[in-house]
């Protein structure tokens, strides 16, 4: 029995994001074990949930590697809760994937810790062109959540981008995540009178945030990152989402072989359609597997060194190959929010 | 000026949903002399039980393997029902309060002050987290109970759910005024707050007094959990916390005790927590908030309309 860890925000305030990862997680590894397992075990997925609080992840890492004993770690969607396991990991000598977390600094913590997505310096330079480019934006105002490293990070590389293609920012306001009202804040923005707002934050605040920018008459786009990845974002936000944009790491409605097979298993078995962190929760437990097999071993510097040599690994979210800062190299799609449902826009490759 | 103006709109209509809250508190400040800590969580629940007064549901206990969907069918974007889920929800409350008291209170009375105290965050962990057992934890989007309409004048912005939190907030308060100061009910409230032993004396029912001050306060509670979730329509089995915080502040900021004091520091402590947000230490909102409690309890401990009182020996 070979043991994999997860830890994931399965309930909470980010639940979607732990949800939709976890599902990804466990249709992978039952696949993996259909098949026969890895290097003849079956793999075992132990799952600790987070509850979308701070400080959890942490706990969760301590029982799964005390406790539990895995030999690698899967999670987290959320950069902030990454943040919290990783030094845990690094020190205990065990391998951690995250499969969504973009901000830079999850990796910077050690060279035990690695993840399948892009990072945010890639994805805000993506929105910025998204920005100037399709939305021929050349102002727009940004609302950031300085409670969440996500964000912070997102609006920190967002912004010399978009200043380097000839934009302007003419409003920064700020938020920390968990607010409700943000009439104040918008109401400032509108002040300045933005082609746009660049709203890098998580789907709870973002869906309320477009709904207040409605009510207060604002009828500019609004656009933001793989935050906001979450069906509950049209629940939250109703019409006020409607011709918002977002980046991500993957549509279901990408035309690939591999995305349409990988779909149908999904909604299948889950009885909905995969989004971003379901697909990523997905490729992470297969490059583990893989990453396994070529290593011969579940011994945590071997299969440290295993993991950094991947090369041209196909996740369905793209080909994964890990670079020398241990991320991933991966294009972005745009979404739009039409109808109530995810537009697939366009493909960004790096 | 158009931007200041919006912000004032923006936070009169904050500061009434704080003003319903603090009522609650003061109220039974007044009265009993403690501070119902479980005050702000009637305030989740009133807005839990908006939700499900207009969304299916299905009441399951496993153990007794019963699954009973139900449906109240009560519209939303009408003025009916929006008018009845909000009666509905004051009423459940109302009772919710009343049960909080006999159970938790009411046994505690002849004890210290602290042991109630106690209590009342023991009372509130409950709720939280039995909402938390029964709701999840996960944020869910409040239904539009009332038709929302947007006007536009001027460069400023109005929703009628902003006009409505205004509006049924000044009219509760007017009520409120009406029951303490022209109701016999409301003479016999003032008179426990003003010295217990005495009101029992000249044959004022303590018990039932007592009761109905936390029934009323605890339907003002939930009227403010609707409007609330109106305007900031995602709801949680934590989302009282903040709020209740906040009003609590405010009700101190008025005047603990004083019921037109509650009223004032909760629209003064919205117009504050706005312009704050709306400024460049938007970071600092929520401190700023406990600040001004620091403040006024150093400088005027009494609150803004509070009397201070001189004990003489």
């Amino acid at each position: 029995m070979i043991k994999v860890g997860e830890y994931a925000s399965l309930t909470g305030q980010e639940a979607s994001f732990g949800q939709m990862s976890h599902h990804g997680t466990e249709l992978a590894m039952d696949e993996l074990n259909a098949r026969g397992g890895v290097l003849g075990k079956k793999l075992a997925l132990l799952t600790e949930d987070n509850q979308s609080k701070q400080g959890e992840s942490k706990t969760c890492a301590d029982k799964l590697i005390s406790r539990d004993g895995v030999i690698a770690l899967l999670g987290e969607a959320s950069s902030g809760r990454s943040l919290e396991a990783a030094p845990i990991c690094q020190e205990e000598k065990i391998p951690m994937i995250a499969p969504s977390s973009v901000d830079p600094k999850v990796t910077e913590t050690g060279n035990y810790i690695f993840r399948v997505c892009f990072i945010s310096s890639f994805q805000a330079k993506v929105m910025a062109k998204f920005a100037l480019g399709t939305l021929k934006l050349k102002n727009v105002a940004m609302l950031t959540d300085v409670g969440l490293p996500y964000s912070v990070g997102m609006a920190e590389y967002f912004k010399p981008a978009f200043l380097a293609g000839g934009g302007k920012i003419i409003a920064e306001q700020n938020y920390t995540r968990g607010s409700t009202d943000f009439r104040a804040q918008l109401t400032a923005i509108r002040a300045a009178k933005p082609e746009g707002i660049f709203v890098p934050g998580y789907y709870t605040e973002a869906g309320l945030i477009c709904r207040q920018a409605k009510e207060l008459g604002m009828n500019v786009p609004i656009f933001g990152g793989d935050g906001w990845e979450s069906a509950k974002l049209v629940e939250i936000g109703g019409e006020a989402v409607e011709g918002t944009f977002f980046s991500t790491h993957f549509s279901p409605k990408q035309k690939s072989a591999a995305v349409q097979e990988f779909t149908k298993k999904f909604t299948d078995r889950y009885k909905v359609e995969p989004d971003a962190m379901a697909a990523l929760g997905y490729d992470s437990a297969l490059l583990l597997a893989d990453a396994i097999k070529r290593a011969g071993t579940t011994d945590g510097p071997k299969l440290r060194e295993a993991l950094a040599a991947t090369k041209d690994f196909p996740g369905i979210t793209g080909s994964i190959t890990i670079d020398k800062d241990r991320n991933a190299s991966k294009p972005a799609v745009i979404l739009e929010v039409k109808g109530g449902k995810f537009e697939y826009l366009e493909t960004i490759n790096p | 000026m158009t931007e200041f103006l919006q912000q004032l709109i923006n936070g009169l209509s904050l500061g009434a949903v704080y003003a319903l809250l603090a009522l609650g508190y003061t109220m039974v400040y007044g009265i009993l002399r403690f501070i119902n800590f479980a005050h702000c969580d009637v305030f989740m629940v009133g807005a839990f039980v908006g939700y499900y007064a207009v969304t299916p549901f299905t009441l399951s206990v496993a153990t007794i393997g019963l699954s009973l969907p139900v449906n109240l069918h009560l519209g939303t974007h009408s003025v009916a029902s929006g008018v009845l889920v909000l009666l509905i929800a004051m009423a459940f409350c109302a009772l919710l309060g009343i049960l909080i008291e006999r159970l938790a209170y009411r046994p505690l009375r002849q004890r210290s002050k602290l042991t109630v105290l106690i209590t009342a965050i023991g009372v509130s962990l409950l709720l939280e987290n039995v909402g938390q057992l029964l709701f999840t934890a996960d944020p869910k989007p409040f239904p539009e109970l009332f038709p929302v309409r947007e006007f536009s004048a001027a460069g400023l912005n109005v929703s009628t759910n902003q006009l409505l939190v205004i509006g049924v907030s000044a009219l509760l308060l007017l009520g409120l005024q009406f029951i303490v100061l022209k109701t016999k009910m409301g003479t016999a409230m003032r008179a426990v707050s003003f010295n217990h032993v005495a009101s029992s004396l000249v044959g004022i029912n303590n018990d039932r007094v007592i009761s109905f001050t936390f029934g009323l306060g605890s339907a003002l509670a939930a009227a403010g959990g609707i409007l609330y979730a109106m305007n900031y329509p995602s709801i949680e089995p934590y989302m009282g916390i903040l709020p209740g915080l906040k009003a609590f502040v405010a009700a101190v900021l008025g005047g603990i005790g004083n019921i037109p004091g509650a009223a004032l520091g909760g629209v003064l402590l919205g117009l504050i927590e706005t312009f704050v947000n709306g400024s460049h230490y938007s970071t600092y909102t929520d401190g700023i908030a406990f600040a001004v409690l620091i403040l006024i309890l150093l400088f005027r401990p009494a609150g803004l309309l509070g009397k201070v009182e001189v004990e003489k020996v």
